[in-house]
């Protein structure tokens, strides 16, 4: 899960990471209290789990009561790239110098953690300059190897003694927590050659959740994704009609890859996981059942030891329960499929030897 | 770099030629049981399974099950074992199996915290021994050998190298090469995570000097860059045997994990279009469909004869 700014900030501030003062609020009542204590002037953050909320609008000076009352509502409603703001996030403004960027990542092909840093931040990493790339390995950030990027970064004296010291808290921090990325950026070098992190950006590794019972409070579900997770489905809610439901990520990718090209408008992406039974199937349909906006449904399973009829069954119990009246469009590779089809005949559900037939059925079948 | 066909199939003047031994750990588990099943009907070597406190026991009244590793592997000789524990298991039975001497170690399990497949994979380096995966459908030499959960109907006997993050896709292209008449040398399960024990890298340095190989297809999805770095190599090492590959994740949005949990796009990072972009530069076509592969396939055959 990707933690929002003002979550990560409260680790940073657990590992002693300097930081503004900062308070954070769900309705304006709360925020007028926290302008009160807070005191002009400051920024208005929109909390929301992307990147780009500078350039949407989301972030706002205030220098007064009547900015406040204007801009606030006006965050709060805001989306950005269709995340709505969980919360806002008041902020000290700050006097600062120069802008670094910092941040610690699990390195994929380098199988070890690895620091990104420069001296040009405050701009998305993709267009950071002079990035230092260095690989720490599985351990902390030694003394040795955060002084090297400090003198690469050029930095001196009571700057490059915080930085070095915020370098090695943000490891500590990385590595206590298993997290994927752990971003500052920018992380400000303020009037007075301090350093403060100004942006926070968390990115954990689900599969360590077992051992993470702390950060199970920032962990944010519709009721939607928390019945996939406990069927050990994987669900991505998304703004289209047709539900595309497979067994594989990789096969409801490309499930999805080719009702794009064809003109198909995804509704949701819906892995049911490596086998498909009855069961999973009909748990698949009663989710999908509680999104709105969905048309039809778009089943590509590719069964190998599966047997389709086990998984019409399905079909024909969500019709009779009156769980879903919508048309199934479905492709399924499996033994049985001669059985399967002629069970579902005179149903809602139609079964295609081929994706392509059955994505082309579907987009055609929306329209109507 | 890990000799594959050394280890899955060995040398003719070797006793078990053809017949390597493989320790399943986590034999007596819903999972386990039923693919070790599948393993022996597909005519895989099952000598012994591991899971501590029912050792002793005789699985299907045959094969021997072991506490641990050491004495699976004491017993057997084997140098391969495939783990089917539950994730927050696996870096233990990983350390149990490398400790035991495997040198090759087949991880099905998904939900593998990322931190304990590279504490493996650290272990894994100083013995000598290779990973697939974690969260991989196996490995497999088809109609010889099968390490792994992979269904057998799409699979033949052939010239082509498989290499594929994803389980499903793995089985819907290689059903597509077999219908084409295009039987599979090897097919190897990078896995969907974030870090894989085998890249795909590694995967092709198993398999670029195969004798008789004729093609490479490389089934790979958003997420990461062993994609780009394969196109890369590909191009440094002069690879001239007919390759295409196909891109999982295009229309996926950005910042999401999609299933698999190495499946996201973070800015440009992982992007399709970054891995469409390196393979046209390898000179290799990316299919838009699965069913697109072997007719791609088939015209790099006719332009390279």
């Amino acid at each position: 899960m990707q933690l929002l700014e003002f979550q990560a900030k409260e680790l940073f501030r657990e590992y002693g990471i300097n930081l503004l003062n900062s308070i954070s609020s769900t309705n304006i009542e709360e925020g007028r209290k926290h302008a009160k204590e807070l005191g002009y002037p400051f920024v208005i953050k929109i909390q929301v789990p992307v990147g780009g909320r500078g350039k949407a609008g989301g972030i706002q000076k205030c220098q007064n009561d009547d900015e406040f009352e204007l801009k606030y509502p006006q965050v709060m409603d805001l989306t950005i790239k269709g995340e709505k703001a969980r919360a806002i996030l008041l902020e000290k403004m700050a006097d600062i110098k120069k802008e670094l960027y910092l941040s610690l990542f699990l390195n994929r092909s380098k199988r070890c953690y690895t620091i990104i840093a420069s001296v040009e931040g405050g701009v998305e990493i993709e267009s950071v300059k002079n990035q230092i790339i260095k690989e720490v390995g599985l351990g902390e950030v030694s003394d040795v190897l955060a002084k090297e990027v400090a003198k690469e970064m050029k930095l001196e004296g009571k700057t490059a003694e915080q930085f070095i010291d915020t370098l090695k808290k943000l490891s500590k921090l990385t590595i206590e927590k298993e997290a994927e990325l752990v971003e500052i950026n920018p992380l400000a070098i303020m009037q007075d050659d301090s350093i403060m992190a100004l942006d926070g950006k968390f990115v954990t590794d689900d599969n360590s959740n077992f051992r993470h019972d702390e950060l199970q409070k920032y962990q944010e579900k519709t009721e939607v994704e928390e019945r996939a997770e406990k069927s050990g489905f994987s669900l991505v809610e998304l703004d289209g009609d047709i539900a595309v439901v497979g067994n594989g990520a990789g096969l409801v990718m490309s499930t999805l890859d080719m009702l794009s090209d064809n003109g198909g408008k995804p509704a949701c992406f819906l892995d049911v996981g490596g086998g498909a039974t009855t069961e999973s199937v009909y748990e698949a349909l009663t989710l999908i059942s509680k999104l709105d906006r969905v048309k039809g449904i778009l089943v590509n399973l590719y069964g190998g030891i599966v047997k389709t009829t086990v998984v019409a069954e399905a079909f024909l119990k969500a019709y009779e329960d009156n769980l879903i009246d919508l048309p199934v469009f479905s492709r399924l590779k499996g033994t049985e499929s001669e059985k399967a089809t002629q069970m579902l005949q005179g149903s809602r559900t139609k079964i295609f030897t081929t994706v392509e037939e059955a994505i082309n059925a579907a987009v055609m079948g929306v329209k109507k | 770099m890990t000799k594959i066909f050394e280890l899955l199939k060995g040398n003719p003047e070797d006793s078990d030629y053809k017949n390597k031994g493989v320790i399943v750990q986590g034999i007596t588990g819903a999972y386990g049981s039923l693919h070790t099943k599948q393993m022996i009907a597909y005519g895989t070597n099952i000598v012994a399974g591991v899971t501590p406190g029912k050792g002793g026991q005789k699985f299907e009244g045959t094969i021997p099950v072991f506490n641990t590793m050491q004495e699976a592997a004491d017993a057997t000789n084997a140098k391969i074992s495939i783990i089917f524990v539950p994730a927050k298991f696996f870096l233990g039975a990983a350390k149990d199996a490398l400790n035991a001497g495997i040198k090759l170690l087949v991880a099905i399990p998904e939900h593998v915290p990322v931190r304990d497949t590279m504490e493996a994979l650290e272990l894994a380096k100083q013995k000598g021994a290779a990973i697939i995966g974690p969260n991989t459908p196996g490995i497999m030499i088809p109609e010889l050998i099968k390490i792994g959960i992979m269904p057998p109907m799409p699979f033949k006997a052939g010239k082509i190298a498989v290499l594929s993050k994803s389980g499903t896709l793995l089985y819907e292209i290689s059903d597509a090469l077999t219908n084409a008449g295009f039987g599979q040398s090897i097919t190897i399960g990078i896995g969907g995570d974030p870090v894989n024990g085998t890249r795909m890298i590694d995967a092709f340095e198993m398999v670029k000097d195969i004798p008789d190989l004729e093609g490479m297809v490389v089934v790979g999805e958003i997420g990461g860059d062993s994609e780009e770095i394969l196109a890369q190599r590909i191009i440094d090492s002069g690879f001239n045997k007919p390759t295409v590959a196909y891109i999982a994740g295009r229309a996926a949005p950005k910042e999401k994990r999609m299933g698999h949990a190495g499946a996201i796009v973070m800015g440009t990072y992982g992007s399709a279009e970054s891995k469409v972009s390196m393979f046209n530069k390898a000179n290799i076509p990316v299919a838009k469909r699965p069913a697109e592969v072997p007719v791609l396939l088939a015209g790099k055959m006719e332009k390279s004869d």
